[in-house]
Parts: structure tokens; C-alpha cells; sequence
């Protein structure tokens, strides 16, 4: 399927499901006025689900969308979607730390500013060897560790291979910050700054939003959007392609430009799991930094201060070939 | 019940330490509740303003309160390990001091697990603890460990105190009306009858018998919250063994400090004696010697293997500019020193002993720092990208003042039960002097 279908495809189902989840919303007096500012009607009715299961008719001037509206039930984020095993394929040769995969990030998420799910590092596997850039998400391992250690079960493995977390049954114990050995995971050590609607809005593993204070949270492979067919931000907003997300099982992978076949990919460009000695089995693959599109320090040169700031300790490494 | 002479003896000489609760003791009692006071205030902080007041960051999830917990839970297992050995072996000098080593038993187990409290960021939720227990998660072995140590802790003391309870009622103390009636309310209608009696001595022993394996199968889970992860310095296979000894050692070591200001205190010379000393300076120059066996191996496998991340850690733990002083002031005063002071004869007496145990307690409190900091500092991944302020831990006066609140509520339940029951136990005591020893300290002090 091309892209543009799915995407297509995807908001069509979007607005469906959104409708849905609107007026499902309002009827719990959840979601602060939703329906309640005046607008002139269309006379465009549309029929909808009533969380009664009655069918309703709604004026089309009502509706609204809403963004972040989990679409399934808390039980139902802990099952996964069937059939499905998410993977993601990262193309290092063409990684220049744009950062626009972070700020997706961040802005999908509502992150506060500076806590991200998703960074970028400065990796040098030897002294002689390239230094390569190196955006990391959350590996969703197959073996996870920080789900072993998870003593109420707030983080899980689902059946599509994701690890999600439940932010309102974390206990804040951060043992699984601990025992995860990417450093993926992040805390919020104060009442994180989001927008009102936001903060209002229920929790669901699939969103991971609203943020608590003093819960666990880390990126999540946006589950809400692969229900909707859509890629997940960071894929998305890459102007290089990076990041190839897709369906293990379908064995299809797309970067937004191009979609093609996962063993292929991997098969092609020798593929490797970073840490792979841990037994973590990650769900990310990274194809080596083999003929490169940019030259490693223009990602240094390019980024604004404050970043350039947290690789200060790297300096020598970037400028040396300037 | 009856008592030999000997018991009554003693029982009639720490009779006004229950009876009263004198101005020194309140002076101490009111200290520590300042301190404890100002701890609430610093936790108040914490819950207003979260845990962004601490310095735990997203790197180093856990800091001081992780710390003393290991820490407190190490004295009390040892307390629980002293005593059982101390109450089941025939040896008879042990039995004054038993008293002690379940105080800090109990107390330590009451204390240790505030500080998970103090760590965990939603202790609003601590019931998902038991609703959604997760039984593969060694957190939750370590939940049921203390919780099943504090039930056999209570237990155990309290077996010990039926038979002394029923002294204080039976004497007639000049205590308030409550007091006496808790008193005999905790007697449980003891009289010293024969079947009683071996009642009692039965579920004593088993409660030894049990507390010993307990305390061993409980610091090891301790451990594995650590031992169980992927991170350098903690992934090794001694960490239960390593907690285990770490714990009696340092344990140990405060039984020591305990018995050295209580005989200060309460004029107790004739029960904590200089043998007392001498033997648990042994015990521990022993504990010493096998823990700093266990930390070399941990240091010297580490350094020679030289695997990336192990190399790491060890080069922060022995560099100067990073944790090496600290680690050289928790080897050498931590191991290296008891085990000097000890083996000389010279200085083989209750000051200098007391004085080396003391501060090889503090140098065991910084070992366990530098079990946990420098590993969370050491990540697998290089910690780039992420904000400079996150990189290093440095623990914030909140965490200090919790601290301090803690050894504070520890110190003031000393207090008040060496207020409530008598410090060296009255029943079961045999008189275990020699000739000359009895001669010359009836002669000082009766």
C-alpha cells in the first residue's frame, strides 16, 4: 500500500473514531466543553454511537476533532493489536541529528521541554572508528528488563511486541529506569507542564498522556496512531528517512518516502540490535553508517547552542574536521 | 515468676531506668523530634513540590533514601542473624546483650522500609503493591521478604519480653496506671508454670531457628534488586552472600556502639563487660576479614576482566577526582582498620574497639552509596544528550534532613523502649562471671 493510502485510509478512520470518541467523552463530562460553545448548526446530521449504545443524531457542527483520544479501552492497551508485531528499522548512514524527529516528538506528546522519549547520541564504537549519529527510541525488547522488574505490572508486554506503560498504576518506584539498559526511560520528578485540555484528558497506555508527576514514561511507538495506519511522529517528521517503522508480520517497513520489505531491508544492509550480547532482544534494528549521506559533524554545526551544549564533552570529536 | 538471685539483682538495678523517664532522656526525646519534625517538613516539600526537590535525576533514579534503606534493613537482619546464634548456642556471655541486638532488629525493620516510601514517586498507590502484585519482580519478593521479616521480628522480641513483662507486673513498679496495665496486659498471665515455661522456650528456639535463614534468604533478595539487572558492579553473582555479610558486619558494628552507650548511660558494666567487647570485636575483625575478601573479589575480577562498562566503574570508584577517597575511607576505615584494632592486644579494649566500630558503621553507610550511585552514574549508552544537570547525583538538603529524620526515629525508639523494658534482660540470665570478675565489679558497683 502507498503511502498516501494509508494515510488516507487513516483519516478517514481517524475522523470516525475521533467522532466516536467525542461525544463518548462528553457524555462522561470528561472532556471540558466540547460541544458546549455555540456555533451555527450546518443541518449536516451525522449518526453516531452513544456510549449506551443507542445511535444518536449529532449536527456536524458539534464535532470536534480530538487528538489524543485513546481509542481503546485500558484492557484492551494491554492486549495489543492482533496480528500485528511492530518493528523499526533506523538507517544510520543518513542520520545527521536534524532533531526534527525529536521535536515530533516532543510536540505529539506533549512532552515539556527537554524531557524527551527520543534523543540522539554521539556514538564511537572504537577510538579509530567514525564517530555516527545515533537516535534511540525505546528498543520495545522482546525480552524486556524493565518489564521483569515491574513489581504491579504498570509495564507490559503487549502481543504486537510493544512495551507500554500504565502511568496510573506506576508506583514511581523507577526500578525499571534502573534495570533498563538504554537509559530509555524517563521520570516526572515535578507535576509536568502540559495544557489544560491535555492534563484533563484520560490516561491510556496508548496515548501516554496525560503525564503524572511521579510515574515512569518513555516512548511508546505511538500505538494510537498504528491503529489509525498513521506512522508514528518521528517517522514522519525525519527529512532523511531515518527511521523505517512497520509490521514484522506483514514484513513491510516505511520511512514515509518509501515502503519496502523488512527482511529485504535488514537482509541488504546487514542490519544489527544494538547491545545484542545483553539478550534484551530489541524490536529496533540499525543498519551500520556505511556510506553516509552527511558528514558527522554537520550535526553539531547545525544544532542550536543549548544542544551543542550537552555534546561540549565531544567537541573535539566534531570540530576536529571542520 | 521466680527469680534467681542474680536476676533479681539485676532486675532491681535497671528498675529506675523503666520507672523513670529522666531530663536527659527527654532532652534527647525532644531533639529527635525537632529532627524529626524537620524532616517532615522537607517531606512536605516533596510531596508539594515532587521529587524534582531531591537530587535523584532521570540517570541516578535512586539516591540517599535507596541508601539507607539498605542500610537499616542491613542492621536488622544482622540483629535478627546476632540474635538467633546468641539465643540457641550454649554460650551464656550473649545473653545480656540479645536485648540489644532485637531492639535494633525491630526498630531498623520499622525505619529501613520508610525510606522506600520516601523514594518511590506515588506512595499514594503503595496498596498496588498487594493488588496487583507482579511475582517476578524482585521488588516484590523483597515487599513480601519484609513484610514477613517484620511479622518474625515483632514475634521474636516479643517471645523474649512475655517472661521479663511478667517481672514488671509482678514487682510492683512506680509507673503510671497504664503502664502497669500494659505491662500485664503483655504478660499474657505468665507465672513461670512448667508447661510455660517450655511453651515458651519452644517458640523461642523456633523463632531463632526461623529468623537466622530468614534474615540470610532476606538480604539476598535485597541484593537482587540490584544483583537482577544489567548494570556494572551490580550483575555479579556474590551480591546476595555480599549483602548477606555486609549486613552482619555492619550490624554488628553498631551492637558494639549500642552496648558501649548503654553501659555508659545506665552504668551497665557488670552486664556489658569488657569481654563482651573483646568477643564482639573477634565477631567482627571475622566479618571484616570475609568482607573485605568479598570486596576485593568484586573489585579485582572487575578490573582485570576489564570489560567496557566494569572498567568504567572501576576507574570512578579508585580515581581521586571521582569516588576514590571515598572508596579508600570505606575499605580502609571499613575494613582495614576494625580488623587492625582488634588484632592488636594493645588496643583490644571497649573505647577503641567502640570507637573503630562506629566509624566503620559510617564507612559501611558510604559503601552502600558507592554501591549505588556510581553504577546509576555509569550508564551503557554514553549519557549524552540529556540535561548537564542529570549527569551527576548530588543529594539535596530534603534528602539530608530525611535522613537525618530517619536516624533520628531510629535513635528515639532506642530511647523510649529502653524506657519501656529493661536494656539487659532480666529472666534467662545466668550469671556468667568469672570469680575474679565478680568480685571486682560487685565490689565498683553494687
Amino acid at each position: 500500500m502507498k503511502q498516501e493510502e494509508i494515510n488516507d485510509k487513516g483519516r478517514r478512520d481517524f475522523i470516525k473514531t475521533a467522532a466516536i470518541a467525542t461525544v463518548a467523552a462528553t457524555a462522561c463530562g470528561s472532556l471540558a466543553c466540547s460541544c458546549s460553545s455555540k456555533k451555527a448548526t450546518t443541518g449536516d446530521k451525522v449518526k453516531l454511537l452513544s456510549p449506551n449504545g443507542e445511535i444518536v443524531e449529532i449536527d456536524s457542527a458539534y464535532l470536534k476533532h480530538e487528538e489524543h483520544m485513546a481509542i481503546v479501552s485500558k484492557l484492551e492497551a494491554r492486549e495489543g493489536i492482533a496480528g500485528k508485531k511492530f518493528v523499526m528499522v533506523v538507517d544510520l548512514a543518513s542520520c545527521k541529528n536534524a532533531r526534527s524527529c525529536v521535536s515530533a516528538c516532543q510536540k505529539w506528546h506533549y512532552r515539556p521541554k527537554e524531557t524527551e522519549w527520543l534523543t540522539v547520541k554521539l556514538l564511537q564504537d572504537s577510538e579509530k572508528a567514525a564517530p555516527y549519529w545515533f537516535p534511540k527510541q525505546c528498543f520495545h525488547c522482546d525480552n524486556p528488563p524493565c518489564v521483569k522488574v515491574c513489581p504491579v505490572d504498570a509495564t507490559f508486554k503487549r502481543q504486537d511486541g510493544l512495551v507500554l506503560i500504565d502511568n496510573e498504576r506506576c508506583i514511581g518506584c523507577k526500578f525499571c529506569m534502573a534495570a533498563c539498559p538504554y537509559s530509555t526511560r524517563v521520570f516526572n520528578w515535578d507535576e509536568p507542564d502540559q495544557p489544560f485540555d491535555i492534563r484533563s484528558l484520560t490516561s491510556n497506555p496508548e496515548t501516554g498522556i496525560p503525564a503524572k508527576v511521579g510515574t515512569v514514561e518513555k516512548c511508546d511507538f505511538c500505538p494510537d496512531r498504528a491503529r489509525e495506519g498513521l506512522l508514528p511522529p518521528c517517522v514522519e517528521a525525519c527529512p532523511n528517512g531515518v527511521f523505517y517503522f512497520g509490521d514484522e508480520n506483514e514484513d513491510t517497513v516505511s520511512n514515509g518516502l518509501e515502503t519496502v520489505s523488512f527482511s529485504q531491508l535488514i537482509k541488504d544492509r546487514a542490519a544489527y540490535r544494538y547491545q545484542e550480547e545483553l539478550g534484551t532482544k530489541p524490536r529496533v534494528y540499525y543498519l551500520p553508517p556505511k556510506d553516509r549521506s552527511f558528514p558527522v559533524e554537520k550535526g553539531y554545526q547545525d544544532a542550536d547552542s543549548a544542544i551543542k551544549e550537552r555534546f561540549k564533552d565531544y567537541k573535539d570529536l566534531l570540530e576536529a574536521k571542520e | 515468676m521466680e527469680l534467681n538471685t542474680y536476676q533479681q539483682e539485676a532486675f532491681d538495678y535497671q528498675r529506675k531506668n523503666i520507672e523513670t523517664y529522666g531530663k536527659r532522656a527527654w532532652g534527647w526525646t525532644i531533639f529527635y523530634v525537632l529532627c524529626i519534625l524537620v524532616g517532615l517538613y522537607a517531606l512536605y516539600l516533596q510531596i508539594a513540590k515532587g521529587h524534582g526537590v531531591t537530587g535523584m535525576r532521570d540517570n541516578v533514579v535512586w539516591g540517599l533514601f535507596i541508601v539507607n534503606f539498605i542500610f537499616f534493613i542491613g542492621l536488622s537482619y544482622a540483629g535478627a542473624i546476632i540474635a538467633g546464634i546468641l539465643h540457641l548456642s550454649k554460650v551464656t556471655w550473649g545473653k545480656p546483650i540479645i536485648r540489644l541486638a532485637q531492639f535494633m532488629t525491630l526498630i531498623s525493620v520499622i525505619v529501613g522500609p520508610i525510606f522506600i516510601l520516601l523514594c518511590v514517586g506515588r506512595f499514594d498507590r503503595m496498596h498496588h503493591l498487594f493488588i496487583y502484585p507482579r511475582i517476578q519482580s524482585p521488588l516484590t519478593w523483597d515487599v513480601m521478604a519484609v513484610v514477613t521479616f517484620f511479622a518474625g521480628s515483632v514475634l521474636f522480641l516479643y517471645l523474649a519480653l512475655i517472661k521479663d513483662f511478667s517481672v514488671y507486673r509482678d514487682a510492683k513498679l512506680d509507673v503510671p496506671k497504664w503502664k502497669q496495665k500494659l505491662y500485664k496486659i503483655l504478660a499474657l498471665g505468665y507465672r513461670g508454670a512448667a508447661s510455660q515455661k517450655r511453651h515458651l522456650l519452644i517458640s523461642q528456639n523456633l523463632m531463632a531457628i526461623i529468623m537466622i535463614p530468614l534474615s540470610i534468604v532476606v538480604a539476598s533478595i535485597l541484593s537482587w534488586i540490584f544483583g537482577m539487572t544489567l548494570r556494572p558492579g551490580w550483575h555479579s553473582t556474590i551480591f546476595g552472600p555480599y549483602f548477606v555479610l555486609g549486613a552482619v558486619y555492619s550490624g554488628c558494628g553498631l551492637l558494639i556502639v549500642a552496648m558501649w552507650f548503654y553501659r555508659k548511660m545506665y552504668k551497665l558494666d557488670y552486664y556489658f563487660t569488657d569481654r563482651h567487647f573483646k568477643y564482639l570485636g573477634y565477631i567482627m575483625l571475622v566479618l571484616a576479614a570475609g568482607y573485605g575478601y568479598f570486596t576485593f573479589s568484586e573489585y579485582f575480577t572487575a578490573w582485570f576482566g576489564s570489560e567496557k562498562w566494569d572498567s568504567e566503574l572501576i576507574h570512578k570508584l579508585f580515581n581521586p577526582a571521582e569516588y576514590g577517597w571515598w572508596t579508600f575511607f570505606a575499605n580502609f576505615a571499613g575494613i582495614v582498620l576494625p580488623i587492625a584494632i582488634v588484632a592488636i592486644p594493645a588496643t583490644r579494649k571497649p573505647g577503641p574497639i567502640t570507637l573503630v566500630a562506629f566509624i566503620m558503621v559510617i564507612a559501611m553507610w558510604v559503601k552502600r552509596y558507592l554501591i549505588i550511585v556510581p553504577t546509576l552514574e555509569t550508564t551503557l549508552l554514553p549519557m549524552q544528550d540529556t540535561r548537564a544537570e542529570y549527569v551527576k547525583y548530588a543529594a539535596t538538603w530534603p534528602e539530608w534532613a530525611l535522613t537525618i529524620a530517619g536516624i533520628a526515629t531510629f535513635l528515639l525508639f532506642f530511647t523510649v523502649m529502653s524506657k519501656f523494658v529493661t536494656v539487659v534482660p532480666v529472666s534467662g540470665l545466668e550469671d556468667t562471671h568469672t570469680q575474679h570478675e565478680q568480685h571486682q565489679l560487685q565490689h565498683e558497683y553494687h
